[in-house]
């Protein structure tokens, strides 16, 4: 009975604040819109004491049939796709280095990875608006090179966008890596190497294929919330190209189609249970 | 007189404040099979690691066939190692881990077949080629391990602890086994172990290291009956150490067991210096009732404690100088009771003077 | 080679933010430009009162959402590694973890539609602003808490419970006595994991909050959309000297509690 006490306040938090609102959001992904305050007919009214249905999948609908939206899908899962991708490019080294550092050197060197994450992700942002602009270091090291002659118009591009992505992200690919490298025996690389293998081919053929579960959940990890990132995408990305989280904003916010919004957030969600799942039995594993 | 196959000159490592091998020598023969045989921090699977290029030393040389392998890289090296964990690949199968080093060679897709199959026949595990290392027993992967390793046909295999994964019921089997093997590819072994009885029983010569220095290097039974040093009388078959003082006629005067020692050959020790002998525990004898003391080689004494282990009688008799000695009876003796007092003699070669 | 990829990634990780600090000190009024020294970015901060307002306000929900989500998270990731089986372990799990994989949005919209809907049935909470933040920030850092707690006591083996049972100690004593000093520093780690995600988070704090409840980052966001302030920078800079002061002190206390624990670690 005790034990009852003690699960009954996370169980109802976790009711009221996680399992109803995902429920309200698929309800109101099928209302009409509608004037007034909140902007929409609930999908289930009462008229003359017994429910009526006046809901609808207009929402639903129009995201299927307008190819806008669905191009703004195609576009963020690439961009989420080649966002982890490129993480894990760069977590490899990092992790590499992490893992085969002495041990009194890897907490520094972790702890390195993860400080900026507690020096806020908006001012990281907003370092690289400051960094990629015309006049900023990047096109200033780059005319310096004498790689290009004038400015490259960089800040608000499909280059900024990734930039900012990996940048903000690149922890998060860096940790799983780097515990499935620990993970792995010294004595398997150092036996490949005792039977012939140069460090290169010890790499491709034992210490690649045996961290990759480590790699697919840093590249899950980044993927996920890549694909419905708003922050980056808005502050450095093209204007013009719309991906699914700016689009949800943008019908919420400024054209207050809130069931339209709900009807995008559970197509995000739709689209992203497999790579949830396919995370989470990789974490259920080690 | 050949080449030796394996020489090591005066080779050095320190790890920090730590010295784990100081100026080793030691020449390994084509061929033959040597234990590397210490404590834990004895500086063995150092000695192993830099064979196999795993470690650089700080100081000397390590050669093989007379070629100076200091600077060459692991994979580069013509020795192979088998790694106490066995350090299976648990991404491959069988046939492809003892396929890895061939492919890393570049032999080609027949010939691996051929020579994969005939090493797995070799040990018994043809038809296990498909399965992954988790789905075999612990000694079906030893033996996966020890072909991998030996399949390249190395000169010279180092092993470390090779049957310290196993049950104790299997070890003896596969000690065996792992002599059979090696007789068949005539390859040299330099065989990692703590276990006393497994260098005896296995290796040809047995190299004892202490602190990383050699203490003795010989055949087992040159060990085991003319230990040099007290660390190698102690290591080898728990020997009894009895401290004594050369008397003026060559006989030793111990006190603390209370008996004279007389030698087979006097001392080179002049009268009056001190001198430690040690004394087999299967070497003594309890003398029969009535039986006259010896005036030498003989002690007296009250039997203090008594274990029987099926193949013999492990006794503690405590000297009347105090000392308590070990002695091992055959088990079909039939000792007195533990707190009899009890008479003890043996042979004049038994006693053996040692170096420190 | 390795020391080449530590050195490629961490250089590409801290070289915007060391610049961003260092230009926080330049008196020009264009960010990353260099306009001789000043501090003038500093004073203007200090003197900004909606910015300090905010940061106050986001102080508040950051602490109090975060120690939320300890109670509820802590007792989550105890419930779901040491109670075994219980009834709807399936979707206890499943809800304690979906807040991590959530996209933000998807948080954020979905935590206004219920803060909406209360409203209509109950007239509670009667406007959106500081508490509803509140409310939906202790909701993920609640998951973040369970998964941290999860670890920490699957890294235990049950047996230490056990054996105080065995002792004596009734389950409440147990809990106190035993599972709580164990999960004590992964408490504290949750605590602060939930503070910064509170205070560093924009997007779910736009969508369930109120014109009275405007945090520091919907405001610096405001800012940047604008395109940078130096103020911004000037900001980062406060941010990163707090942090590495907590860090620096986080990791001595660490060593300190490991020397007076011989053999501990």
């Amino acid at each position: 009975m005790r034990r009852l006490l003690l699960l009954a306040p996370p169980w109802l938090w976790l009711l009221l604040f996680v399992a109803a609102p995902v429920l309200i959001l698929l309800a109101i992904g099928l209302a009409e819109p509608a004037d007034g305050v909140p902007p929409f007919l609930p999908p289930l009214g009462w008229e003359a004491g017994r429910p009526v249905w006046q809901g609808s999948g207009a929402s639903l609908a129009v995201l299927t049939e307008d190819g806008w939206y669905a191009l703004a899908f195609l576009r963020s899962l690439w961009v989420a796709g080649v966002s982890a991708g490129l993480c894990l490019l760069l977590a490899y080294p990092l992790a590499l280095g992490i893992a085969r550092a002495r041990p009194s050197r890897r907490l520094p060197l972790l702890l390195l990875v993860l400080l900026p994450f507690w020096t806020g992700f908006l001012p990281r942002v907003g370092a690289w608006i400051g960094l990629l602009r015309d006049g900023g270091w990047v096109n200033g090291v780059l005319m310096g090179l004498g790689v290009v002659q004038e400015p490259v118009p960089l800040l608000y591009s499909d280059t900024a966008l990734l930039i900012g992505m990996v940048h903000a992200y690149l922890p998060f690919a860096v940790l799983p890596l780097t515990a499935a490298l620990l993970r792995l025996d010294p004595a398997l690389e150092e036996a490949a190497a005792d039977l012939g293998a140069s460090p290169f081919t010890v790499f491709r053929t034992v210490t690649f294929p045996l961290s990759l579960p480590g790699a697919a959940a840093g590249f899950l990890l980044v993927f996920i919330p890549a694909a419905g990132e708003f922050v980056i995408p808005s502050l450095l990305g093209p204007p013009e190209a719309q991906l699914v989280g700016r689009v949800l904003w943008d019908e919420f916010f400024q054209n207050r189609d809130w069931p339209l919004a709900s009807a995008l957030a559970v197509a995000l969600l739709l689209a992203l249970i497999l790579p949830i799942r396919l995370f989470q039995r990789l974490e259920a594993r080690s | 007189m050949t080449d030796p196959l394996l020489r090591l000159e005066g080779v050095t490592k320190r790890f920090g404040a730590t010295l784990a091998l100081d100026g080793l020598n030691l020449e390994v023969r084509r061929g033959e099979f040597i234990a590397l045989l210490g404590g834990s921090g004895s500086g063995k699977s150092t000695l192993l690691r830099l064979v196999a290029g795993f470690e650089a030393p700080d100081a000397g040389r390590i050669l093989l066939e007379g070629q100076d392998l200091t600077g060459l890289p692991p994979h580069r090296r013509p020795v192979s190692m088998m790694f106490q964990s066995y350090a299976l690949f648990p991404h491959l199968s069988v046939f492809d881990n003892v396929a890895y080093g061939l492919r890393r060679e570049g032999v080609g897709r027949a010939e691996i077949g051929r020579r994969v199959g005939e090493v797995l026949a070799m040990v018994g595990l043809q038809g296990m080629e498909q399965r992954r290392p988790h789905q075999l027993s612990g000694g079906q992967r030893q033996r996966v391990a020890l072909v991998r390793s030996l399949v390249k046909r190395p000169p010279l295999l180092l092993l470390d602890e090779p049957l310290g994964a196993l049950d104790a019921g299997l070890r003896e089997r596969t000690g065996f086994e792992l002599r059979a093997v090696q007789r068949a590819t005539r390859a040299a072994f330099v065989m990692v172990t703590h276990d006393q009885a497994e260098a005896l029983a296995l290796a040809d010569r047995v190299a004892v290291l202490e602190a990383g220095r050699l203490a003795q290097y010989g055949p087992p039974q040159e060990l085991y009956d003319r230990p040099a040093t007290r660390f190698v009388a102690g290591f080898l078959g728990a020997a009894n150490l009895l401290e004594g003082r050369v008397g003026p006629d060559g006989s030793v005067e111990c006190a603390a067991a209370g008996c004279r020692l007389r030698l087979n050959e006097p001392p080179p020790h002049a009268p009056g210096e001190a001198l430690t002998v040690a004394l087999r525990p299967e070497r003594i004898r309890f003398l029969e009732p009535g039986e006259a003391l010896p005036s030498a080689n003989a002690a007296s004494g009250v039997l203090r404690d008594l274990a029987y282990r099926g193949e013999g009688w492990v006794a503690l008799v405590t000297l009347s100088g105090g000392q308590v000695l070990r002695v091992v009876l055959p088990g079909a003796a039939s000792p007195p009771p533990p707190g009899s007092a009890v008479a003890l003699a043996w042979a004049a070669e038994a006693n053996i003077p040692l170096a420190d | 080679m390795r020391r080449w990829g530590l050195v490629l990634g961490l250089g590409f990780l801290w070289a915007p933010i060391l610049l961003l600090v260092g230009y926080a000190f330049s008196a020009d009024r264009i960010p990353f430009q260099w306009g001789g020294f000043s501090l003038r970015w500093f004073a203007a901060l200090a003197e900004n009162e909606r910015m300090l307002e905010a940061a106050w306000l986001s102080l508040r929900i950051a602490a109090g959402s975060a120690t939320l989500a300890v109670l509820l998270g802590g007792l989550a990731g105890w419930a779901l590694s040491r109670l075994g089986p219980f009834r709807g372990r399936a979707l206890f799990g499943t809800l304690a973890g979906a807040p991590l994989v959530l996209p933000e949005v998807v948080t954020g919209l979905s935590l206004l539609l219920l803060f909406v809907a209360l409203q209509g049935v109950l007239g509670w909470p009667a406007n959106r602003g500081a508490l509803t933040v509140l409310l939906a920030h202790a909701t993920v850092g609640m998951a973040y808490v369970a998964v941290v707690v999860q670890a920490r006591l699957a890294g235990f083996d049950r047996s230490l419970e056990e054996a105080a049972a065995d002792l004596g100690a009734s389950p409440f004593t147990v809990f106190r006595t035993v599972t709580l000093p164990l999960i004590a520093p992964a408490l504290a780690a949750g605590w602060l994991l939930a503070f910064t995600l509170s205070l560093d988070d924009v997007v779910v704090a736009s969508f369930v909050s109120g014109p009275a409840g405007t945090t520091l980052p919907m405001l610096v966001f405001s800012a940047l959309r604008m395109g940078v302030t130096p103020e911004v920078n000037a900001l980062a800079a406060v941010i990163l000297a707090v942090v590495g002061l907590l860090v620096g002190l986080a990791g001595l206390i660490l060593q300190r509690s490991r020397r007076n624990l011989p053999g501990a670690g």
